[in-house]
């Protein structure tokens, strides 16, 4: 039977009650797992695109250069060891998301102009 | 007789076919995933600078070569490619030593190169020099690692300096055609040695003294390795001469 | 909350199309399944850069070679981003590597068969990606998010890979009689393990129902492996060769093509690991893996050197 390791990943929950010794005790051969972000143009925000293996950050992005940016994909890079990635519990989405549901205020629409009124 | 433009073209699409060709060995059989990539990735930009070169000397030739016909209807002993560049791949260490010491020599080189009074030869430099840049950090960063790691790596790239050592004097000794060309290759050896010398601090190298250099490459005069890859390389145009593919 | 509850949760978001992310609770089974498929599809990645990665070396110009080692370049970036959708569900790329290497792990055995001449290299993008894109495209809607995402992202890439392919079986097509011979005797080798690839009949895959019903397969493996006979059969006429199959023909009723029987027993002697080739290229991944362990120590002990300098 595989032991599945509850690690760190994106989407993973702080790190007092998540990993395990495992993992969190430093191997000697693997490279810890790195999340690569992009950005695709000037101007535009760095997005998550996937991740690699790395030994550290300078090679991290060197990787992600080669791994992520074949096609011209990308003019910057981020990266980030996953395992630094605190990320919200899924159970909690409705407490932490459908309150704004109901707060349409919030979004432009819900304003009525005159139609003469152009560009508001 | 070529014409010495010819020759040095020839001389430095070589050079970049040779390791391209060897580097690509690594495809399927690199250490971990990404850096099997990572060398692939060198291996297509080596290649690509190969077909820049070709092409300008099969345009200056103005017969029936190509670039094919330049890369694989030649033979052992007009290839012009140093020394260094058709020794084995061998392991991780001798595969990046090779690379470090090539890449550094090619990022000196094609600066010179980029302001070169042949426009085309200039430009191609220039484009490539972006690609060499690229492969002297990922080459000298893994020296350093390769150096400075464990016991085992220390001894391996230590290993590799000694067996490649010898090839090195050769980047150095004008041949005619250089000569003519006015490449300079003086200065390039001062500059070449600091970054040796800066990187290898770092990786806790010692640099060899008192070593005889092996030399001939440039001028077709070739370890026994060459004639093992050109018969690789060449196989199917030798085999069905006349094709397209 | 509830088992119970949280399953409900889990089948409602499959019914209503909402992708399953990492940390959204899932059956264990689901989990599984995904492992095992996404890990398989990441070996075959992997696995399948050896038979092309053969011709590299022997690519008969110097624009083949380079179009040669972009694709199997993107391989290994393929199998990279399906190692990373596979940590994503609590195992890591070593884990998942091992069993490749201890055999418990399958990939896809197409890629135990031998690459004998260079129009082998195009049989493999024409036949084997445009099976395998079948797949693929299917996959970029499966229900587990990060599997989705990198196939949108592989998908993207793919598709030079069976148009290089083809283009180069047209070039041999068009040229001497040997470069003929090579290339329909490339097809006739290719074309019966191409169709294997879909998996056995759906009456005896006995992964494919569950995975139907959790929307991480969304087509069954004769449904595909139909759509691929019929897409293929149009697409030779163009090369004029012949695929190597003597019931093959157009059925009008059925709007589809007709066709004869896979060699079942071949198909189930290679997944044993019989294939011509399955010794050598676990041998292969092994030693690769083997030799770079070394590697990969010194690079882990110069970063920790670094930190504390």
């Amino acid at each position: 039977m595989k032991q599945f390791i509850n690690k760190f990943y994106y989407g993973d929950i702080p790190e007092s009650n998540s990993g395990n010794s495992i993992i969190s005790t430093e191997s000697k051969t693997d490279w810890p797992l790195w999340e690569v972000f992009l950005r695709s143009k000037q101007g535009l925000d760095h997005k998550h695109t996937g991740s690699l293996h790395a030994a550290n950050a300078q090679m991290a992005i060197e990787n992600a250069r080669d791994v992520y940016t074949r096609r011209m994909e990308g003019v910057s890079i981020w990266v980030v060891e996953s395992k630094n990635i605190h990320a919200s519990n899924p159970d909690e989405s409705e407490s932490l998301y459908d309150p704004s549901n109901d707060k349409i205020y919030r979004h432009a629409s819900f304003y009525q102009l005159p139609d003469e009124l152009k560009h508001m | 007789m070529n014409k010495p433009i010819i020759d040095y073209l020839l001389h430095l699409a070589d050079n970049s076919l040779i390791l391209g060709q060897r580097n690509a060995e690594w495809c399927g059989h690199g250490p971990i995933l990404e850096q099997d990539i990572a060398i692939t990735n060198i291996s297509l930009d080596l290649i690509g600078q190969s077909r820049s070169f070709y092409q300008y000397a099969a345009q200056l030739k103005n017969d029936n070569t190509t670039e094919d016909s330049l890369a694989f209807f030649r033979t052992e002993r007009e290839f012009k490619n140093f020394l260094l560049l058709e020794q084995p791949n061998g392991d991780w260490a001798q595969t990046i030593l090779k690379q470090f010491f090539f890449s550094s020599f090619q990022f000196l080189l094609f600066q010179q190169l980029q302001k070169n009074s042949d426009e085309t030869l200039a430009a191609i430099a220039e484009k490539s020099l972006k690609e060499i840049s690229y492969h002297l950090r990922w080459s000298s960063e893994w020296v350093e690692r390769l150096g400075d790691g464990t016991e085992e790596s220390r001894n391996r790239i230590l290993n590799a300096v000694n067996n490649l050592w010898r090839f090195t004097g050769e980047l150095f000794i004008p041949a005619a055609y250089e000569t003519e060309l006015g490449i300079e290759l003086n200065s390039i050896k001062e500059n070449w040695q600091e970054k040796i010398n800066e990187i290898f601090k770092n990786a806790t190298l010692p640099i060899l003294s008192n070593v005889f250099f092996q030399t001939g490459g440039k001028t077709g005069n070739h370890t026994e390795q060459l004639g093992f890859i050109l018969t690789e390389l060449q196989y199917m145009q030798r085999t069905f001469p006349g094709c397209e593919w | 909350m509830s088992a119970l509850k949280e399953e409900e949760i889990f089948l409602k978001k499959i019914e209503e199309e909402t992708k399953i992310e990492p940390k959204d609770w899932m059956p264990e089974a689901y989990r599984k399944t995904n492992i095992r498929q996404i890990s398989q599809h990441a070996h075959s990645e992997i696995v399948g850069t050896l038979p092309e990665g053969n011709w590299i070396g022997r690519a008969p110009s110097l624009k083949r070679k380079l179009i040669l080692l972009a694709k199997i370049q993107d391989e290994a970036g393929h199998g990279l981003y399906l190692y990373s959708a596979c940590e994503t569900l609590g195992i890591t790329r070593e884990e998942t590597i091992n069993d490749l290497h201890s055999g418990k792990a399958k990939y896809a055995s197409i890629f135990n068969y031998p690459t004998l001449t260079w129009a082998d290299i195009g049989a493999i993008g024409w036949l084997v990606d445009g099976a395998a894109i079948m797949n693929q495209v299917m996959l970029t809607r499966t229900s587990y998010g990060p599997y989705a995402r990198a196939m949108v992202k592989i998908c993207k890439e793919e598709s030079f890979h069976q148009r290089q392919g083809f283009e180069s079986l047209l070039v041999l097509s068009k040229g001497t009689t040997e470069q003929q011979q090579m290339c329909q005797d490339a097809i006739n080798r290719w074309w019966w393990p191409a169709l294997m690839m879909f998996g056995p009949k759906d009456s005896e895959s006995t992964n494919s129902d569950q995975s139907m019903k959790w929307k991480i397969k969304r087509k069954s493996n004769d449904e595909l492996r139909q759509n691929f006979v019929d897409m293929i059969a149009e697409q030779i006429k163009f090369l004029g060769m012949k695929l190597p199959d003597d019931k093959l023909k157009w059925n009008n009723k059925k709007k589809q093509y007709d066709w004869g029987e896979i060699n079942w027993e071949e198909f189930w002697n290679v997944i044993k690991g019989n294939g011509p080739c399955n010794f050598e290229r676990v041998a292969a991944r092994k030693k690769a893996w083997e030799n770079g362990e070394w590697v990969r120590q010194a690079a882990v002990a110069h970063s920790n050197k670094s930190k504390t300098k």
